[in-house]
């Protein structure tokens, strides 16, 4: 091993004991006025050194790891195994998918209140995590404020009701309506923006109209919801997001077969070629972009209506960043995958009480190696297509 | 008079937080300018600052050390370096594997590290915000006894003062030094300034500590300037100092000094005259406008897509 290994770990080692000691190593509190600061527990300050040592023996040793690592990919027996065939893993799809509807169906009558009460919160995820897979994921749209739409869905409801005293059936579709033409009428102008700028400025919109319902509005805190009284009310609520969520699922469904899904992927691959093959790139962004934040609205209304009362503080970034985090660990486009992340990053934190202070930090780490590793996520998306079959 | 006084006001509570947003506006627009990526944990980066820069002022007045010009300067150089180092671990660890991959990767990668960063200071330090030492109290007062005062504390002269030198070293630094000209050459033409023999991976990394140096500097006086400090403040900061970037033009430096002056004026002109509450929305709103009608910025280049 060369000098120069020697001082790239050296250095790496003392890096990471300067980014974790003062902020780990240190605690301040405070105390009306007055800041005071204490050492933090033994056992941090050796698992700071504990990090700094293997930081420094991995980038001492990396080549000769690396190289090893290299040479056994017999570890993994899946690595060279041939792709199931398409008609075989449609098979074993559509089979899945039964299953995990029979199973949601007969959920309500063997579990406790409150798990169908999660449940109903993880239904109200997979549809979000859902409509923004069109944008994000099939469009290529990275729309950081997204769970704006799902606040105009269940500020809809919320005031429609307070106001108008309008039923649930009534406030669906029109604050999934609202929702859409909110989609369409921010769409307009900003699609216009390259993706890391469009970024920027839907997050930008979200804040805004946080913001907004933040000084214009007093949060609701007078019970709204769906008129159907008694113990039911809670299992009746999952089975309608359990309908929506189904309904959501095999809307987009049809719609990435139909020719402007097949648009979205044209346009996320390569924008000049798809405008040179005569396809109008405005019309074809706003169609996504609207029909994530219909589908964003029809969940608002759900959450609305499931929590009795709604403030601005159910609309923040995080929740956006939630939602993405799914889109990103299931796979950008594979329906499959954005459910079963839903299901995982919702329940996970509920089963394990501890964990749960954790979450973020781990949605933050888990998106960085997602990205760097496996950028497709971890249930990719695939297309049904034909393979030519090698000449014998 | 009374009027004047009230404008003249807003204006300076305007161009000293503009200065700071123009501080870590820098980090940007660097970042932007050379491996086109927006980095979004920027601000965390920034918070990360404030609360070393705490944490130092904590620990020394514990020692009992009082002199104020040796608080300030340990302070500020340990924020430097821990900001620094943790843009360089950024880079390293999220950034570099994902370069030259589709447009959304790096970002989303960005987004991940900055959720990341956030709640690794939350976990450590708590989620309440901190009382931050006004260790630099007092100032001028301008008007009529018992009218409206103009008030210029000794803070805000110091924010200008040393957001003036940082600025000042480092357009020296940029255009005379072995390192900035090569800064400037990579921003041109990554490629080929690789194959001229510039070891282009630590002109990005130098981009990165850089940047986050000075959001450290930026750091230690908005906290001061403030009174306080929390995990999330980072956050909208960071997006200011974005907003500020684009304004400016995004990838010129001397652009995002001014777009974070015209930022933070528009900003406290808009909390002098209308209401605090709106600032934000009247800043996010201006980024939409700037982006929509004239993406390049005030000072930019017009971007050509070559195919």
């Amino acid at each position: 091993m060369a000098a120069h290994n020697l001082k790239h770990a050296l250095f790496c080692a003392i890096v990471t004991l300067i980014i974790s000691y003062p902020i780990l190593g240190f605690n301040l509190a405070s105390e009306g006025t007055t800041v005071t600061l204490e050492g933090a527990e033994t056992s941090t300050v050796i698992g700071i050194l504990l990090a700094a040592v293997i930081v420094f023996l991995f980038q001492l040793f990396r080549d000769n790891l690396m190289g090893s690592l290299r040479q056994l990919p017999a570890a993994n027996p899946l690595a060279n195994r041939k792709p199931m065939e398409q008609s075989k893993r449609l098979k074993l799809e559509s089979a899945l998918l039964t299953l995990m509807i029979i199973g949601a169906l007969i959920w309500p009558f063997i579990a406790s209140r409150g798990a169908v009460d999660l449940a109903t919160l993880v239904l109200i995820y997979v549809m979000l995590a859902l409509g923004l897979n069109v944008v994000v994921g099939l469009a290529g749209l990275l729309d950081l404020g997204y769970v704006a739409f799902y606040a105009v869905g269940a500020y809809t409801f919320a005031l429609l009701s307070q106001y108008y005293g309008v039923s649930f059936w009534f406030a669906l579709p029109i604050g999934a309506l609202l929702a859409a033409l909110f989609g369409l009428v921010l769409g307009f102008p900003v699609l216009r923006l390259r993706g890391d700028y469009l970024a920027i400025v839907t997050l930008g919109f979200g804040e805004i109209i946080r913001i907004l319902l933040n000084n214009m509005t007093t949060s609701f805190h007078e019970t709204f919801g769906i008129a159907y009284s008694g113990e039911h009310k809670v299992i009746f609520l999952y089975l309608i997001a359990l309908v929506l969520a189904v309904i959501t699922a095999i809307a987009i469904r049809r719609l990435m077969r139909m020719p402007v899904g097949r648009a979205w992927e044209a346009l996320r691959e390569d924008e000049i070629a798809a405008k040179s093959l005569g396809l109008n790139r405005t019309a074809v962004k706003l169609s996504a972009f609207t029909i994530g934040a219909f589908f964003a609205g029809f969940a608002g209304t759900v959450f609305a209506s499931k929590q009795g009362f709604i403030s601005p503080e159910s609309f923040v970034f995080l929740e956006s960043a939630i939602i993405l985090a799914i889109v990103v660990l299931g796979g950008m486009g594979s329906q499959m995958g954005v459910i079963l992340a839903a299901i995982a990053v919702t329940i996970l934190p509920e089963l394990a009480r501890e964990f749960s202070e954790y979450r973020m930090l781990i949605f933050g780490a888990a998106m960085v190696l997602m990205m760097v590793w496996r950028p497709q996520g971890l249930l990719p998306m695939r297309r049904i297509h034909i393979e030519l079959k090698k000449q014998e | 008079m009374q009027d004047l006084l009230y404008f003249i006001q807003q204006l300076i509570n305007g161009l000293t937080i503009g200065s700071t947003y123009a501080l870590i506006a820098i980090g940007y627009t660097m970042v932007y300018g050379i491996i086109g990526m927006i980095n979004f944990a920027h601000g965390e980066i920034y918070m990360i600052g404030a609360y070393t820069a705490l944490i130092a002022i904590t620990g020394l007045a514990a020692l009992g050390i009082a002199w104020l010009p040796l608080i300030l300067i340990v302070a500020l150089v340990c924020a430097m370096i821990v900001s620094s180092s943790m843009g360089w671990a950024v880079e390293r660890v999220a950034y570099r594997p994902v370069r030259g991959k589709h447009r959304l990767i790096p970002l989303i990668s960005a987004i991940g590290m900055s959720i990341f960063l956030q709640n690794y200071v939350h976990l450590a330090q708590g989620s309440r915000n901190i009382g931050f030492p006004a260790l630099i109290e007092g100032g001028f007062r301008f008007g009529a006894e018992d009218s409206f005062q103009t008030s210029i504390s000794y803070m805000q002269v110091t924010i200008f003062i040393t957001t003036l030198i940082c600025m000042t070293i480092l357009s020296l630094f940029i255009s005379r030094s072995r390192i900035g000209r090569a800064c400037r050459a990579v921003s041109q033409d990554l490629g080929m300034a690789n194959l001229l023999g510039i070891d282009t991976n630590r002109i990005i990394s130098a981009t990165f500590v850089i940047g986050a140096a000075l959001a450290a500097v930026a750091g230690l006086l908005l906290g001061m300037y403030y009174g306080s400090i929390d995990p999330l403040f980072g956050f909208i900061a960071g997006l200011k100092a974005f907003t500020a970037a684009v304004l400016g033009g995004i990838g010129s430096i001397p652009g995002a000094m001014l777009g974070g002056l015209i930022l933070g004026v528009a900003e406290s002109m808009t909390s002098g005259y209308l209401s605090g509450e709106y600032k934000d929305v009247v800043s996010f709103g201006l980024l939409i406008l700037i982006l929509l009608f004239k993406p390049t910025g005030l000072l930019g280049k017009p971007e050509v897509e070559k195919i």
